[in-house]
């Protein structure tokens, strides 16, 4: 299987998701430069963390006119992988592929620490290696991971059960001090209606090796890395 | 001709920085602020020539849908001189 990563004017984890992908996974993968109109033969496309166009006008805004994002908008349309991490996921939610909104944090300042997911749903590509309920820790740093939805959105989003990870405390419970910034309902992550594609604002790729202290993140590698090979 | 965009966060969606902005200007002693709410203005110039004000605004609008806003959480107005 391929992963290819894509690289926008400003994203910076690019190189952490290709190590992951191709070090710590031994999966084959590739850069995809935000010019280029092909996505080189890749299973899954991932858009990494960074602050694409400088985050100027909306985080996420001007990446929606890159030429990479047609090709990549063909490839979800037709049931492809593509995961949105951190600026990805706002990346994603400009573009159109994913609903609504990351707004700036509830209390305005930026967060760089480690906070806990409850995996909220295994059948998809991103997930098949978790349980439902497993607690990951992961990292997030971000300034603006406040997930907004209007309320028929968000109602759309649990009866399909599109909600992938909340953040959550150590036992996994769901609760308004585990929060880290304001998003409605504690949602990390979401899927599209056919499950293809991910955004998720904390990190997987930073906490996917024991070396790092944490290796929480790599059961999502795997799981699309098995998801592929089996599509 | 020019033309004023204003974008604004929907009514119904919270402005963390406005009520931030409140707080302050509260504390610097501008008694009776009730709310405030954060938006963004853009100043747009077209070049002279040919372009009628109807298809300006048709333009405008295209522009403020496709990129000036986020209508998931804004909303939009603008005003042609």
């Amino acid at each position: 299987m391929k992963f290819g990563i894509v690289i926008l004017p400003g994203s910076n984890c690019d190189h952490d998701a290709m190590h992951v992908a191709k070090d710590v996974l031994g999966a084959d993968a590739e850069f995809l430069w935000h010019k280029e109109t092909d996505l080189k033969g890749s299973d899954c496309v991932i858009i990494p963390g960074g602050f694409a166009y400088g985050d100027y006008l909306r985080a996420g805004a001007l990446a929606k006119f890159a030429p990479i994002m047609e090709p990549i908008r063909k490839h979800a349309a037709t049931g492809g992988l593509v995961l949105g991490i951190c600026n990805g996921f706002q990346v994603l939610t400009e573009v159109g592929l994913l609903p609504g909104a990351l707004m700036r944090n509830e209390h305005l300042r930026f967060i760089s620490r480690d906070v806990f997911l409850r995996t909220e749903e295994t059948d998809t590509a991103y997930t098949s290696e978790l349980q439902k309920g497993q607690v990951l820790r992961t990292p997030i740093a971000h300034g603006e991971g406040n997930y907004f939805a209007d309320d028929s959105t968000l109602d759309d989003l649990e009866r399909n059960r599109q909600v992938i990870f909340r953040y959550c405390d150590e036992e996994g419970r769901v609760t308004k001090a585990s929060n880290p910034n304001g998003s409605s309902r504690n949602i990390a992550g979401i899927c599209n209606r056919t499950r293809n594609v991910l955004g998720l604002m904390p990190h997987p790729e930073r906490c996917s090796e024991p070396i790092l202290g944490n290796a929480d993140g790599l059961a999502i590698f795997k799981s699309i890395a098995l998801a592929a090979v089996s599509r | 001709m020019k033309a004023t965009v204003t974008v604004e966060l929907k009514p119904s969606v919270l402005d963390p920085q406005g009520k931030a902005i409140q707080h302050s200007l509260t504390s610097l002693g501008f008694s009776g602020v009730e709310d405030v709410r954060v938006g963004k203005l853009f100043r747009i110039t077209l070049a002279d020539g040919g372009q009628t004000r109807e298809n300006f605004e048709k333009q405008l609008r295209q522009m403020c849908e496709r990129l000036l806003a986020n209508t998931v959480v804004e909303n939009f107005s603008y005003t042609i001189e």
